[in-house]
């Protein structure tokens, strides 16, 4: 039979209807799964235009043909729907063991429609799946929803994605948490489930994932499992310092946003780096399912013990809003995990409230005896977070994201943000190609979406000139297509650092019984990510989307070895349009989609 | 020559995080690497001044070299 069940969970929360239902095997194959297949159906079931935080809206936990299987990192799940915050796609990919049992209990996906009266939580155990009231743990926090639904099914080894009470309160940038540190960060996944009166899903599983040839299955595992060894990214540089070593690189190369990406090089960076983490707060690595790299961290600060920080949090609340204080990010990060917000958003969404405070902007006196928003006030970023799950006040603001709290105060050009979503830890004046990933990933200012940074920075499959424009539109592309191709198959997108097309078209084919190639995996990222633009298109979006923001384009990085470069994104976008087989104006041509299938 | 050299991870052990070293005029990142007794396999990435230069490029006085190990992304 495969990996691919071919059964979806739909409950709908309006009716309370609960069916599981075949899922088409076309579709499947040519999609893939996860990111691909999950945008094929959300744009087949929702139609354009429609409020993301309504009923109207769907939102689907998705997994790949590969989630659940013995493969390396197989256990990611995606969510995906429409996004609250920029009304775009949102695909928001989690870790941690969730998604795996999702399969074991006998799903692919779980897709939720409607919206309950009052809160309530699904709750799965194979195929007994019921909807119950989740009145008693509305309003608490990520951790203790998870004790107490753990204790409620009576059954410790059940998995539990939740929202806390960002996600309650429709903030913008709320995430949902699964095996208490994992998260679907990005795009306001979290308030979607919010708005849908859906505190938790709590699953369990007895099954198992076979794959369809058993013995080429096991023979692609482990030649990937050596590549992952071998790799020395994959096989020493993340198990060791997990993605924080990068604070330092990046840091060196004179890319780490700094105050709101007014600099980007910050004085205090190995404070705050993955050495000084690894040397003062690491406890032990903290692994999702069946993943032999082990960039999880779990690390512990006065005696409170939590997943992460990784990289893109300890930059967002540390450098981007000037703080140095290792310990206070440690905490602000575990006060995301809690009350559920995403922590690239919630940090960037300080640093850009710390400018419009430098800049007069806000006033103390709207602080309402909060800390004061001044750059490098470590208790502003513990504090601020935490706020971030009020119902009303300055806290209410910022859980609104960057965007809508620049421009309440008239000036959204200190939103350091694509369409809407904050930009991670890369100041792409110093990164050509990541750059022009950033302007144009479907889901707004994202890293994940291919990360350029690989050959950009760390020289890897090849070391490119950062600064040179020859060849990146290519570049993105491909990686781009790729990403997408890995987000369906259930994979963590780190196995790219050791593995290829062709290693991924092994491992599927052997895992479902159909045959794919190298160039049918990237085929089937090309289609999803065809599909996402099309989505995103019939929301009123175009190529005037596709940029920067203007600091970026327009100002010089002031100091240090990036000086003096802007973003020159007008000179890539007519190739990168090019390249993807869209018109001049961004638009995928016919001859695209029908090559496509679409 | 004066060079300031950063170590990064695991290169820090029994050595250091940053010095400045007198190296004779012209040395290369790789006899840099060298006179530290760090193995070829490790330099996976150099820096002179922040940009990423392969090691058979010349230092020349006041240069900032930083060298990482296998490090990892994110
Ligand atoms: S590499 Fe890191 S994020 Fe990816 S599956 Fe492993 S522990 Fe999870």
């Amino acid at each position: 039979m495969g990996s691919v069940l071919g059964k979806v969970l739909r409950v709908n929360l309006t009716t309370g209807v609960i069916a599981a239902e075949e899922l088409s095997a076309e579709l499947s194959k040519s999609f893939i799964g996860g990111r691909g297949l999950g945008g094929k159906m959300l744009t087949n079931e929702i139609a354009a235009g429609i409020d993301a935080l309504s009923e109207e809206n769907k939102l689907f936990f998705i997994t790949g043909p590969l989630t659940g299987t013995s493969a390396p990192t197989g256990g990611r799940y995606m969510v995906v729907t429409k996004s609250p915050l920029n009304n775009v796609i949102a695909s928001s990919n989690s870790g941690g063991f969730w998604g795996a049992e999702l399969k074991f209990a006998g799903y692919d996906m779980l897709i939720v429609e409607g919206k309950a009266a009052t809160p309530v939580y699904i709750n799965i155990k194979d195929g007994d799946v019921e909807i119950k009231a989740a009145d008693h743990v509305w309003g608490k926090n990520t951790n203790e929803t998870t004790d107490m639904l753990l204790s409620e099914v009576g059954d410790h080894k059940a998995r539990v994605a939740n929202i806390g009470t960002a996600g309650e309160q429709l903030s913008r940038i709320a995430c949902i948490m699964n095996d208490r540190w994992r998260a679907a960060g990005r795009s306001g996944v979290g308030a979607v489930m919010g708005s849908k009166n859906l505190k938790a899903v709590v699953v369990r599983g007895s099954g198992k994932v076979e794959a369809a040839d058993v013995d080429k299955f096991k023979e692609h595992v482990k030649a990937a499992m050596g590549k992952i060894k071998e790799n020395g990214v994959t096989g020493q540089g993340l198990p060791a310092y997990g993605t924080a070593v990068l604070i330092n690189i990046i840091n060196e190369a004179g890319i780490l946003p700094t105050n709101n990406f007014q600099e980007g090089v910050f004085p205090h960076a190995d404070e705050i780096s993955g050495e000084t983490l690894a040397e003062k707060y690491l406890k032990k690595k903290d692994p999702c399912y069946r993943c032999p790299i082990a960039c999880g961290r779990y690390c512990e600060v006065d005696g409170v013990g939590s997943g992460g920080p990784e990289y893109e949090t300890i930059w967002a609340f540390g450098s981007d809003c000037g703080v140095s204080d290792l310990k206070a990010i440690i905490k602000a990060n575990n006060a995301c995990n809690e009350i559920g917000v995403d922590t690239i958003s919630a940090g960037a969404t300080i640093a850009a409230a710390m400018e419009l405070y430098q800049r007069g902007y806000v006033k103390a006196d709207e602080l309402a005896g909060g800390p004061e928003l001044a750059w490098g006030n470590a208790e502003a970023v513990v504090e601020w977070v935490k706020r971030m799950g009020d119902t009303d006040g300055f806290g209410k603001k910022l859980a609104m994201g960057s965007a809508r709290l620049t421009e309440a105060y008239g000036a959204p050009e200190l939103s350091m943000a694509v369409k809407k979503l904050e930009l991670p830890a890369y100041d792409p004046r110093g990164l050509m190609g990541h750059g022009l990933q950033y302007a144009t990933s479907n889901r707004g200012g994202c890293h994940v979406r291919g990360y350029m940074i690989s050959p950009e920075i760390l020289g890897m499959p090849e070391k490119l000139d950062r600064f040179s424009l020859e060849g990146k539109a290519e570049w993105v592309r491909i990686f781009q297509d790729l990403t997408a191709a890995i987000d369906s198959s259930g994979l963590c997108l780190f196995t790219s650092f050791a593995l290829g097309a062709d290693d991924y078209a092994n491992l599927l084919t052997a895992a479902t019984g159909v045959d794919y190639t190298a160039a049918d995996v990237l085929a089937a990222g090309d289609r999803a990510y065809n599909v996402e633009r099309l989505f995103n298109m019939a929301e009123g979006y175009s190529a005037a989307d596709d940029t920067l923001p203007k600091r970026l384009l327009d100002e010089p990085m002031p100091a240090g070895p990036t000086k003096g470069h802007v973003h020159p994104l007008d000179q890539l976008l007519p190739k990168y349009y090019e390249v993807r087989g869209w018109d001049a104006t961004g638009v995928p041509t016919a001859d695209k989609k029908k090559s496509l299938g679409l | 020559m004066q060079i300031t050299v950063k170590l990064f991870a695991t290169l820090r052990n029994n050595r250091f995080k940053i010095e400045v070293h007198e190296y004779p005029e012209g040395s290369t990142i790789l006899q840099v690497a060298e006179a530290l007794e760090i193995p070829k396999e490790e330099l996976a990435l150099t820096l002179i001044n922040g940009i990423s230069l392969e090691v058979d490029n010349a230092l020349k006085d006041g240069d900032t070299l930083a060298i990482f190990p296998p490090v990892g992304g994110g």
